[in-house]
């Protein structure tokens, strides 16, 4: 990380060691690797999905399997009401849980380092107030302004994936702007402003370089945090009707007495799906801020 | 660094002053609060009064209306008022205790709000102290011998906990300890606070409450527990490679007593904080578990809100959630100053 930022004109090849030295510790930690071995096996699916996933096994009027059934031959597990296979409904919802989690973490990293380069750039009254208004975004409890946030935008994936991104900006936010004070504090910033250099290129050049890898640590575990949110958003009723996600899922399952039935077999397979994802998550981001903080070692 | 504009003030004003500072200390606190309180009426004004296009749209949804009784209804909720006045009118009501008027339920919102907050209380209350006793209790087993066995095992079975979404658990207990799969039979009620064929009052009743508590509440221990055991777990990691503990080692004392007596009572202060911080993941357990169990509360109420959506009785829940935040980290910062000397003495 340093041997990038204290060299930027001998071009990528510090960047590249750096890189690679990252690569090799990361390789060391058995549960980021893992965890990674499980999103790169749920990315792949969720790709490889409308390859043998259309419309006649996802339209409900055009299936033909039993309804509500435990696990039989050729629905290995088992099927919803309208008699569609649980487990390729497990496999298309996870397109579009992963892409609201992934847009959603990709606003929230984008808002939270935004005002956190900002606050911790310009420390006068731009930081104060941006420092307050985070705070009291802080204070409100998350779940009820996504919910009211996504009802009064109305049903569907845009309104959940803003409602997300507006709960979840202030952790980036903090975290940014403490890293930000620190790197400000060092000599070559100011041997850059010495020589010249702007507000938005010591931002943009010599602070958001070092921040980096941060930011990274906090979006891997912001996106696990996304993908719980968007589960619960659409369980409560708040995502699109038409479109299967894992919430919907179980939204559906919910609504549909599957619970009172005991229809387990249709309960267990997104929860399950999502454990597996946000569990792959946390291990990779963790993994991660392992690497990059030594000083996390033993713990 | 201070979280809130008045913590930096307080820690500004006592340098060097000692316990006479409590009042303005208590002061600075109370108007932060206040200050939180005011903002968070600006976002319910602006999500809830401004950003709907339409609400007598809505309102008359399917129904159908005329053109005078449209501009009666806009007249009656002030729609046509300039905003600045709108905001104070709901101000005004909100402070007054005047939370609105239902849609679906043609009820006034505070008298929902207060029919449904004693079950709310008694949920998340049994919840929060059964978690806490839980969390800290592993927590500072797992963190004094981190890397055992029994810390792994601990540190897995929160994180797995963690990793999934609190309906999908409750849905699962649902099924596997209400409706009974395979040999387990069902042993607990499904839903609600109480058998409405049984009397709703003496033993009788508060036996049946209790039996529909189980689920709910194991619910959201599962879920909520996991934060505390991390939070301690860590703090008491931080403490270990402290030198008044290998001071109490050798001065003689068992392993046993130096954690109880040395570690865990440094260790614990940050852990209050961080509990009283994590109380909003308490407030999304009550609507997610409240919703599943169908339990009368103020988080199964902003379930019944969304449905329709129920936009005034939203509010209103959003208002009392926050509300209820704000007070309990206002109720930290008094007690987390009692607790640590270190920070009255700042």
């Amino acid at each position: 990380m340093s041997a990038a930022t204290n060299a930027p004109a001998a071009l990528d090849v510090p960047r590249h060691h750096a890189f690679s030295r990252f690569c090799r510790a990361f390789a060391k930690r058995p549960a980021g690797l893992a965890g990674l071995g499980l999103l790169v096996a749920f990315g792949v699916l969720a790709l490889v999905a409308p390859l043998f996933i259309g419309d006649d096994q996802l339209n409900v009027i055009k299936v033909d399997g039993p309804q509500l059934s435990p696990p039989v031959d050729g629905y290995p597990l088992g099927t919803d009401q309208a008699g569609r296979s649980v487990l390729l409904l497990v496999i298309w919802g996870s397109r579009e849980s992963l892409s609201i989690g992934l847009i959603a973490t990709a606003l929230t990293v984008v808002l939270g380092s935004a005002v956190g380069l900002l606050a911790g750039h310009y420390q006068g009254w731009i930081g104060k107030i941006l420092m307050h208004v985070t705070d009291w975004f802080i204070a409100l409890p998350s779940l009820p302004l996504a919910i009211s946030l996504s009802a009064v935008l109305g049903q569907g994936a845009a309104s959940i994936t803003i409602a997300i991104a507006v709960t979840s900006w202030t952790a980036t936010a903090r975290l940014v702007r403490a890293q930000t004070l620190a790197v400000e504090a060092r000599p070559f910033i100011e041997r850059a402003k010495v020589l010249g250099a702007g507000n938005t290129q010591i931002m943009i050049r010599h602070v958001l370089p070092n921040v980096m890898p941060l930011i990274l640590v906090s979006s891997t575990l912001t996106v696990a945090s996304a993908i719980l949110s968007e589960a619960t958003l659409t369980f409560l009723g708040l995502g699109d009707p038409t479109s299967v996600t894992w919430g919907s899922m179980l939204q559906a399952a919910f609504l549909g007495g599957a619970v009172t039935a005991g229809a387990w077999w249709y309960l267990m397979p997104p929860g399950i799906a999502i454990l597996i994802v946000v569990l792959g998550f946390t291990l990779v981001g963790r993994a991660v801020e392992h690497v990059l903080n030594p000083r996390m070692v033993g713990r | 660094m201070s979280s809130l504009t008045a913590a930096g003030l307080a820690k500004a004003k006592g340098q060097g002053v000692k316990r006479s500072d409590l009042l303005p200390y208590l002061g600075s606190k109370l108007a932060a609060a206040l200050v939180s309180f005011m903002v968070t009426l600006v976002i319910g004004f602006v999500l809830f009064s401004l950003m709907p296009a339409d609400p007598v749209r809505t309102l008359t949804r399917g129904r159908p209306t005329s053109e005078a009784q449209l501009v009666q209804i806009r007249l009656q909720l002030g729609l046509d008022d300039p905003i600045w006045q709108r905001f104070l009118t709901f101000v005004g009501n909100t402070l007054k205790g005047e939370l609105g008027y239902s849609w679906q339920f043609q009820q006034s919102v505070s008298s929902l709000v207060l029919d449904r907050l004693g079950p709310t209380l008694l949920l998340t209350g049994t919840a929060t102290v059964l978690s806490i006793a839980l969390g800290l209790w592993l927590g500072i087993r797992s963190g004094w011998r981190h890397g055992s066995l029994f810390d792994r095992i601990a540190s897995g079975t929160s994180l797995m906990l963690w990793s999934v979404p609190t309906f999908w658990l409750g849905m699962i207990l649902l099924v596997a300890f209400s409706v009974g799969i395979g040999p387990i039979p069902s042993l607990l009620p499904a839903g609600g606070m109480s058998d409405p064929s049984l009397p709703q009052e003496g033993w009788a009743h508060v036996v049946d409450v209790a039996k529909h508590l189980v689920l709910p509440s194991l619910t959201m221990v599962l879920v909520v527990f996991a934060q505390y055991v991390t939070v301690m777990r860590t703090s008491i990691i931080d403490e270990m490679g402290s030198p008044y503990l290998l001071t109490a080692r050798a001065k003689g004392l068992t392993d046993d007593a130096v954690r109880r007596r040395h570690a865990v009572p440094n260790a614990l202060l940050p852990s209050v904080t961080m509990i009283f911080m994590h109380l909003g993941i308490l407030v999304s357990g009550a609507i997610t578990v409240e919703s599943v169990y169908s339990w009368p509360g103020l988080g199964y109420l902003t379930y019944e809100a969304l449905r329709i959506p129920d936009l005034p009785l939203l509010q209103g829940t959003f208002i009392v959630f926050s509300a209820s935040v704000i007070i309990m980290n206002l109720l930290a910062d008094v007690v987390y100053r009692f607790l640590d000397p270190r920070v009255r003495a700042q």
